[in-house]
């Protein structure tokens, strides 16, 4: 009876063969059924069912034992972020779930996809304070794209398959699956069938076509147009179609500094970066372009500066997935909802060929005041001490602009996204929206392991080092030859810099009384170098790019350098100093 | 005039999941906003919850919180509406002595013309329930207080939209 009404393909799946195995094996078999090859985590009670399963099934799915949940959430999403495809982490019931929290969040606000699995105690022990049992569904909902827990080992195929949708799919994003230890050791029927959809979600909204339309014929009349991408091109694999854009209507085009490297540093429309430490001259001229077209980007507060004053004289068109973000942070005049690709594809035959010129020079006009005040005394410094720029300087030339920069949080960064040079898209791997400190030690194992052929460099400050310090642990015993530079200030420098700027010079809490870096990095049998005066850098970062290991290289810079430019908390994006 | 605060009803189909509530409620607690009341129910669609909440917020705010609660995987859609815009009640139960109803001749007058209902009554207390407005319900309980109520409680909002939702197509082309 009930058969009649199953349409073929139901039929088909329920007609499959199936087999009897437990709810930990299952989900091994689900994880290899959604191509995933290597996953980041940690053991511990509740989880063990799975652990003995990866154990048998260690010759199809590499296991990394990170040394903290939260590396193992950071290297899931490096591994995302340079490949495109979903991180995973595993972990524990209670706290080895609750220090995945952090990798979540930062997942969630850079759009990151990455699935958390962690053990949970046994379904009759819920709610009883059972030992490491934490609420980690009810923890994590507000930093999770989608979660859910698992009882029964039947429903693991179902939604583990609509994990992997959901965290890929639309707007990215992390989604934590909670599996109780007695679903995991309860045997069931096992079938796979991917997930294809979510009747109650939408992951690309429809495009308007008038909408499309009318942000032609604005962009076709605009006189100074300005382009601003965000991470969203990189999401959508958009970067020819935005290339393709930029050159046929001439517009000067900047990033957001989770955009970055989506279109190469050495393209003659490409204007640099936006924000906070941005570049002068896109800042400034948001303030003055009478088009501007935001591309997969969310005006972010470190983007617009004081919103009343951000680019009020522009007629803004904002390219978006999500409708949420349409006027969240500024009004927009003309919004086209749907996939980056798509609608950039639809846009460009209505579009007319132009240079502006005229335009495109003030840019350069402003570019010129920047490099005078700041960029080169950053990257060509006639003083003594070392500057983070020139390190940077140093690493571009020596990688030719091929390299995977994965920062971490702080002046190091700035400088790192403001002065990396890339060729390549998603090579600028950072902790963009949340600012998470420890971010790029292990992120940087997860995009060497994602991508063994590229150089990964990780740039990090001496703050943000020892947050996840104890990763080189995993990048020891999992040989992940990673580049590790630590821009070393003694300083928590970028809050040294606001109480310098801010607070009248009181230092507080931000001095570090720092480590023998180098014998910390030789206990955990890394090769390891410091340097300290400029003419052994180029030696010395050439030691390390040869290096066929991981390499540790600790460089002593000026302690009381600051970043500039900077558009000053509050401020106006034309308000930016350059000093 | 987008500064102005309004009263707003919130209604949002959901699919019927454990920790949707959790969910839908952070989205204002994130944004420091105190819901005034909220209602989890059944809706016309088999299967499918829904919410009615009460907020008091600007309606460039009320838009993005929107905006938010259909983000939500298992949100199907949300709405927001003006008081204008829906049919609502409340309802509302008093469990009074009993000895009163019969004692006091005002009280049976106040039943009467409140259009409140008696549910049950036996030897120690009465219980009467109250569908309808805010103010109608407040009315009755300061009328009724002067006698003394035993116990009192009010439910949340529940609205209906002079307008269409149009759900059942919106699933319908999930289907197809």
């Amino acid at each position: 009876m009930i058969m009649e009404t199953l349409t073929v393909k139901q039929k088909q799946y329920l007609e499959q063969p199936k087999e009897r195995i437990s709810g930990s094996e299952a989900v091994v078999r689900c994880l290899l059924a959604e191509g995933v090859d290597v996953l980041y985590g940690y053991p511990g009670g509740a989880i063990m069912p799975v652990y003995d399963e990866l154990y048998k099934y260690q010759d199809k799915i590499h296991h990394v034992l990170t040394r903290h949940e939260q590396g193992a959430t950071h290297s899931a999403q490096g591994y995302a972020r340079i490949s495109g495809k979903v991180g995973v982490a595993m972990a524990t019931s209670g706290p080895g779930a609750t220090n995945l929290i952090t990798g979540i969040a930062d997942a969630q606000i850079d759009s990151t996809p990455i699935v958390c699995i962690t053990g949970q105690v046994a379904s009759h022990l819920l709610g009883s304070d059972a030992f490491q049992e934490t609420d980690i569904v009810g923890i994590s909902t507000p930093v999770t794209k989608w979660n859910h827990q698992v009882t029964k080992a039947s429903e693991i195929p179902e939604v583990i398959a609509k994990a992997f949708y959901i965290a890929k799919s639309g707007r990215p994003g992390p989604v934590l699956i909670d599996i109780t230890k007695d679903a995991q050791f309860e045997e069931f029927d096992f079938q796979y069938k991917k997930c294809t959809g979510v009747r109650s979600y939408i992951p690309v909204p429809k495009t308007d076509e008038s909408s499309l339309k009318a942000a032609a014929e604005l962009i076709n009349n605009a006189k100074k147009p300005m382009i601003v991408w965000g991470q969203g091109i990189i999401l959508s694999k958009a970067e020819e179609e935005l290339k393709t854009v930029m050159e046929k209507a001439g517009i000067p085009s900047a990033w957001t500094i989770m955009g970055a490297s989506a279109i190469p540093t050495s393209h003659l429309l490409n204007i640099g970066m936006v924000g906070m430490h941005g570049n002068y001259a896109p800042n400034v001229l948001t303030n003055e372009c009478d088009v501007l077209i935001a591309i997969g980007m969310r005006f972010d507060d470190r983007v617009t500066g004081k919103l009343d004053e951000y680019a009020t004289q522009a007629k803004v068109i904002h390219f978006e997935i999500d409708p949420a973000e349409i006027d969240k942070n500024v009004k927009t005049d003309v919004a086209v909802l749907g996939d980056a690709k798509a609608t950039l594809t639809k846009l460009l035959p209505l579009l007319k060929s132009n240079s502006h010129s005229d335009w495109l020079q003030k840019f350069k006009n402003l570019y010129a005041i920047e490099f005078e005040k700041v960029i080169k005394n950053d990257l060509h410094p006639t003083k003594e001490g070392l500057t983070m720029g020139e390190v940077l300087n140093e690493i571009n030339y020596q990688s030719k602009g091929e390299a995977a920069i994965v920062s971490d949080v702080g002046q190091h960064q700035m400088i790192a996204c403001r002065y990396a040079e890339f060729n390549v898209s998603k090579s600028n791997i950072t902790s963009g929206g949340l600012g998470t400190m420890g971010f790029a030690l292990p992120a940087a194992i997860g995009a060497k392991m994602a991508a063994p052929e590229r150089e990964v460099v990780a740039i990090i400050g001496d703050g943000g080092y020892q947050m996840t310090i104890q990763e080189l642990g995993t990048i020891f015993q999992t040989k992940v030859p990673v580049k590790i530079v630590v821009l070393n200030n003694e300083f928590l420098g970028m809050v040294r810099q606001w109480q310098q700027l801010f607070f009248d010079k009181r230092y507080a809490s931000t001095e570090m009384t720092n480590p023998d870096f180098v014998a910390i990095a030789k206990g955990y049998y890394v090769d390891a170098k410091r340097v300290t005066k400029r003419e052994e850098l180029g030696s010395a970062i050439e030691e390390m790019m040869k290096s066929e290991d991981a390499y540790f290289l600790e460089v002593c810079v000026e302690k009381e350098d600051n970043v500039f430019p900077m558009v000053p908390s509050g401020a106006s994006v034309s308000d930016i100093r350059l000093e | 005039m987008e500064k102005e605060i309004n009263q707003y009803t919130v209604s949002v189909y959901t699919e019927n999941n454990i920790g949707l509530l959790n969910r839908i409620s952070a989205i204002f607690q994130r944004r420091h906003i105190n819901i005034e009341s909220i209602n989890s129910s059944a809706s016309e669609i088999v299967g499918v919850t829904r919410w009615t909440i009460l907020v008091n917020m600007t309606e460039v705010n009320i838009k993005k919180i929107i905006g938010q609660i259909e983000k939500q995987v298992e949100v199907i859609k949300a709405y927001y509406h003006t008081d204008e815009e829906t049919i609502y009640q409340e309802s509302c139960l008093f469990k009074v002595k009993s000895d009163l109803l019969f004692e006091e001749r005002q009280i049976q007058n106040i039943i009467k013309e409140s259009n409140a209902r008696i549910v049950t009554v036996n030897k120690e207390f009465f219980v009467l329930e109250k569908s309808g407005r805010r103010n109608e319900i407040e009315l009755l309980h300061r009328e009724l207080s002067a006698f003394g109520i035993m116990q009192f409680v009010r439910s949340g909002r529940i609205a209906v939209t002079k307008d269409e939702m149009k759900i059942t197509e919106m699933l319908a082309a999930f289907n197809n």
